[in-house]
């Protein structure tokens, strides 16, 4: 859990973004500043257009902020050379996305031991964490199957398992419950909070407030800016004081 | 909320004293709607009086034990049997009045209203989750009557995002509606005259 004094390991300071120059310019975030401490799930709400989805691309290294800084474990993304920002990307980020983006040509343990191999592991080892990172999610069984012969949700936990495989600390998720029915979407949000409670650092864009409520602050954007936030957890336990 | 069905469909299951009748609902109901004993020997009480429950004496412990009657039985079986009736008019919602007056008030930032509403709703159901994620499999019954305050705070945060987009739309025939109010209130005002 997090401690007193943690260093956060997302941190995004004052980060605008614009697409698009003059009258045409888009601003897709306009100075937002976000900081999630080791153990800490923050969710990030808002109606479409409303940047949750810039402001993800931007934490993972995926997009550039126009001016304003993200740091990923005290690393200065902006900064970086193409090389040590895919670096970064695969030793310290992991993605869940809503389209699962799960490669159909390849088994379940082949998916989700490819960013260990991309980082240099050899086959062997990165099968070997492949295996443990599908029983953490109880699909040790179906290791060897393809995608197509997968459940969707068997699919989506595939899919987180190659996001959490290797010592990633920020985990990444948008609308990671894409399409599946709420038993499984709740399954897979547990296992957010669970990699959370392990020490991980999570961001979760949802537009479903259900899925928000597990995350222990809530921050609400709009037009590019966050304009409210729940607090964190303490602030938020007195509501069913004793109840269980 | 039916405190009466509640304690005759515990006596239908067995013959209970009044301490046991409060202790079972609560722990059946996830301690969601706490009763306190007054209430529950009223509500025996008039049970007994409408001949639905009938009083078994002591047990030499000082606990007066009641049983439930044929009749009772009949209430039991007819209650779950039936739906919930929803009530007309239903019960006055007083976030929903807040925001059909803050839209046609001058001088209202809706916005602010929905936000912060959000925002509250969002702190409840943080804590149902959290709730949740700590019952067990076994809790059924509570973890369905935390699923229920779950999917209620839910549906209310997506009437709060509903109603910003229709705001969103619908801004500038907002406005008309409001300069169109003093006809609305005229016609109103002659309704409750004819009335009286």
């Amino acid at each position: 859990m997090t401690g007193p004094g943690a260093q956060p390991i997302l941190r995004m300071v004052d980060i605008h973004r614009t697409h698009g120059r003059g009258e045409a310019a888009v601003h897709a975030l306009r100075g937002v500043s976000l900081h999630v401490l080791p153990g800490e799930l923050v969710a990030v709400m808002g109606p479409s257009g409303s940047g949750k989805s810039t402001l993800l691309t931007i934490a993972g290294g995926l997009d550039t902020a126009t001016s304003g800084e993200a740091f990923v474990e005290g690393v200065p993304l902006g900064s970086l050379s193409g090389r040590d920002l895919a670096r970064v990307r695969r030793r310290s980020v992991g993605y869940v996305f809503q389209d699962l983006n799960l490669i159909p040509a390849l088994t379940a343990a082949e998916n989700v031991a490819l960013p260990r191999e991309l980082d240099g592991a050899s086959a062997r080892q990165a099968r070997r964490e492949a295996i443990d990172a599908l029983a953490e999610l109880d699909l040790g069984d179906l290791a060897d199957r393809f995608p197509d012969d997968m459940s969707g949700g068997q699919q989506q936990r595939a899919a987180i398992a190659r996001a959490l495989i290797g010592p990633r600390r920020l985990v990444l998720a948008d609308e990671p419950t894409g399409a599946l029915d709420s038993e499984t979407g709740e399954a897979v949000l547990r296992l957010l909070r669970a990699r959370c409670d392990a020490g991980a650092a999570g961001v979760l864009v949802t537009h479903e407030a259900r899925h928000a409520a597990w995350a222990d602050r809530v921050v609400f954007l709009r037009d590019g800016l966050i304009v409210d936030d729940t607090g964190g957890q303490a602030e938020a336990e007195s509501l069913l004081e004793g109840m269980r | 909320m039916s405190v009466r069905h509640g304690l005759l469909a515990l006596l239908a299951e067995q013959p209970r004293y009044g301490y046991q009748l409060r202790a079972e609902f609560e722990s059946r109901t996830g301690a969601t709607w706490p009763l306190n004993v007054g209430q529950v020997y009223t509500t025996l009480a008039r049970l007994e009086r409408d001949g639905l429950v009938t009083p078994q004496g002591g047990d030499g412990e000082g606990h007066a034990y009641y049983a439930i009657t044929d009749v009772g039985r009949a209430e039991v079986a007819r209650w779950f049997a039936e739906p919930v009736a929803r009530s007309a008019p239903p019960p006055r919602d007083e976030l929903a009045i807040k925001l059909a007056l803050a839209i046609t008030a001058p001088g209202v930032d809706v916005l602010r209203i929905t936000q912060a509403q959000r925002t509250h709703t969002l702190r409840a159901l943080q804590d149902y989750t959290r709730l949740k994620a700590r019952a067990t499999d076994r809790d059924v019954a509570w973890l369905l009557v935390l699923d229920s305050l779950i999917f209620q705070a839910e549906a209310e945060i997506r009437w709060l995002d509903h109603c910003e987009s229709r705001l969103a739309r619908a801004g500038a025939a907002v406005h008309e509606a409001v300069s169109s109010q003093p006809e609305r209130h005229a016609i109103a005002q002659q309704a409750r005259g004819a009335g009286s």
